[in-house]
């Protein structure tokens, strides 16, 4: 598309499908402690993404 | 719904419910931004009108280039083949399966908080947990305690492999051998369970020696390291008791640790108040200073304190942030990259959508564990009595309040309905929330508006590294 570049993302509708493992990352196990963000936390089922 | 902003010389689009981030030219940006309220020929003469000398374009000998009826028609065919795609104005259907997950979850418990220590050796006004006592009597685990709470983690951790730990405090090395007995227990309980722990220490420094150094690089899989930043923001709250800084003791006790770590992860961690709203500057220090794995959280604390953030703050906070990109994009060009926790974000390899509306998992698969073997939601939520879940002998006996996070997620929040970064932050921190409004199903709107201006700095970071 000549004016609109797409990024790679993952579909979230998607996940939906195989998501929901739950082996990912606690948040605040990491470095904040006293906010919650889970858009840095890793998925841990690569596989199936 | 979708959110679009102009960032670093950038125009972006995010389409919340899909996930997808677009970046686009001017004229795009606004055919997306008309399309859904006009019809194309009111969109064709609405451009037409608004750029008669054409669009700006930085590949252009003139930064501009002409922009016509066809070019427009064009962009609108894009606009609904994304749209098709499931790329742009995707519908909001997530609401029906927002229990799914926790109840998909059941009773799994995956991750503790153990307060190892509620003391500490420091005595900084701006603790959210008082001085590490979090309102209540000076005390530290003892073996037995953490041993139980580590078998009431692995039978309540169901088909879970990853079994997260965190060692808090206080300052937990002031209880450093049952700290260190704790993982070597862990470590020879996994095996025959099927189980991965993963350590993380969070420390003051004070006390570190090599005997913490050795260990924790060898055993935790993350340790996060308390610095303020400057000398003189780092010691105006980071106090002994006799109310001498700290500084100069612990950061060659971090550049040392760190140093030997080796590619292990770490993460200098600091805090910002009134005191020091341009913490850039801090991030600064902090990179002079050898660390590149930085994180700065705004205090948490009521607002009437002298540490609390104003609306003045706030305003200072969110240039601080596009600064801190521009300062990640300079490194980045210089070959001396650094990462700063917020802005982390695997746009391919992120969270699920299940994790993405459930959040954080405090209260059902996160818990904090006091020094006494009691369970609260979270390590934030230690103190305030009515949030006490049960105990690490007992199980959960505070049924209904368990409930109450169990059915908390980022549709159960009504102030979180029209919010674009609502699939970024999961609805936010729980105890922000019950602190700020009185209930976790609230929010802490300065969080929010920190928080969304740090995901679409992030997301400009990401987009520019992609695109590049």
């Amino acid at each position: 598309m000549k004016r609109i570049q797409t990024l790679e993302t993952r579909n979230l509708c998607e996940s939906a499908k195989n998501g929901g493992c739950g082996e990912c990352q606690t948040s605040c196990q990491s470095a904040c402690k006293t906010s919650c963000g889970i858009a840095n936390q890793q998925c841990e089922k690569k596989e199936d993404k | 719904m979708l959110h679009q902003y102009k960032t670093a010389g950038m125009n972006i689009v995010l389409d919340t419910c899909s996930g997808s981030v677009h970046v686009v030219d001017e004229a795009a940006y606004d055919v997306i931004g008309l399309y859904q309220q006009h019809t194309e020929e009111e969109i064709i003469r609405i451009l037409m009108d608004r750029y008669p000398e054409g669009i700006a374009d930085p590949q252009s000998p003139t930064g501009r280039s002409a922009l016509t009826e066809e070019d427009i028609r064009e962009c609108l065919d894009d606009v609904r083949t994304l749209e098709k795609e499931g790329k742009l104005f995707t519908p909001d259907t997530y609401e029906q399966s927002a229990h799914v997950f926790k109840e998909r979850s059941g009773s799994v418990i995956k991750a503790l908080c153990l307060h190892v220590a509620h003391t500490c050796n420091l005595n900084c006004s701006y603790c959210f947990a008082s001085q590490g006592k979090y309102h209540g009597e000076r005390s530290v685990m003892s073996y037995e305690v953490g041993k139980q709470a580590l078998d009431f983690l692995v039978g309540h951790s169901g088909s879970r492999h990853n079994l997260e730990v965190d060692f808090f405090g206080g300052e937990p090395l002031m209880n450093w051998d049952v700290v260190k007995r704790l993982v070597l227990y862990a470590r020879s309980i996994e095996k025959e369970h099927h189980k991965n722990f993963r350590f993380t220490l969070t420390t003051n420094g004070l006390l570190i020696d090599d005997d913490v150094i050795d260990f924790c690089n060898r055993e935790m899989s993350n340790v996060v390291l308390s610095l303020d930043g400057r000398k003189e923001i780092h010691d105006r709250y980071r106090v002994d008791y006799a109310g001498n800084g700290s500084w100069e003791k612990v950061v060659p006790k971090f550049q040392e640790f760190v140093r030997r770590r080796g590619d292990k992860s770490y993460y200098m961690r600091g805090t910002f108040t009134h005191a020091n709203p341009d913490f850039v500057k801090d991030i600064r220090c902090m990179l002079d200073l050898g660390f590149t794995e930085l994180s700065m959280e705004p205090v948490v604390t009521a607002p009437d304190d002298p540490e609390a953030l104003t609306a003045e703050d706030l305003a200072i906070v969110k240039q601080q942030y596009e600064e801190l990109a521009d300062l990640m994009r300079q490194r980045r060009r210089e070959g001396r990259p650094f990462t700063f926790y917020h802005y982390m974000i695997d746009l391919s390899g992120g969270p699920c959508i299940y994790k993405r509306i459930s959040g954080c998992g405090s209260g059902t698969e996160y818990m904090a564990v006091t020094p006494w073997g009691d369970l609260y939601p979270c390590h934030q939520f230690v103190g305030e009595e009515s949030f006490r879940l049960g105990d690490i002998w007992n199980g959960i006996t505070n049924l209904p309040r368990q409930e109450e996070f169990r059915s908390c997620n980022v549709y159960s929040r009504p102030e979180c309905a029209d919010c674009w970064a609502k699939l970024w932050c999961s609805g936010g921190c729980a105890a922000n929330a019950f602190h700020a409004s009185g209930t976790i199903r609230g929010i802490y709107e300065p969080g929010c508006e920190l928080f969304r201006k740090r995901i679409e700095c992030a997301i400009a970071l990401e987009a520019e590294k992609q695109l590049s």
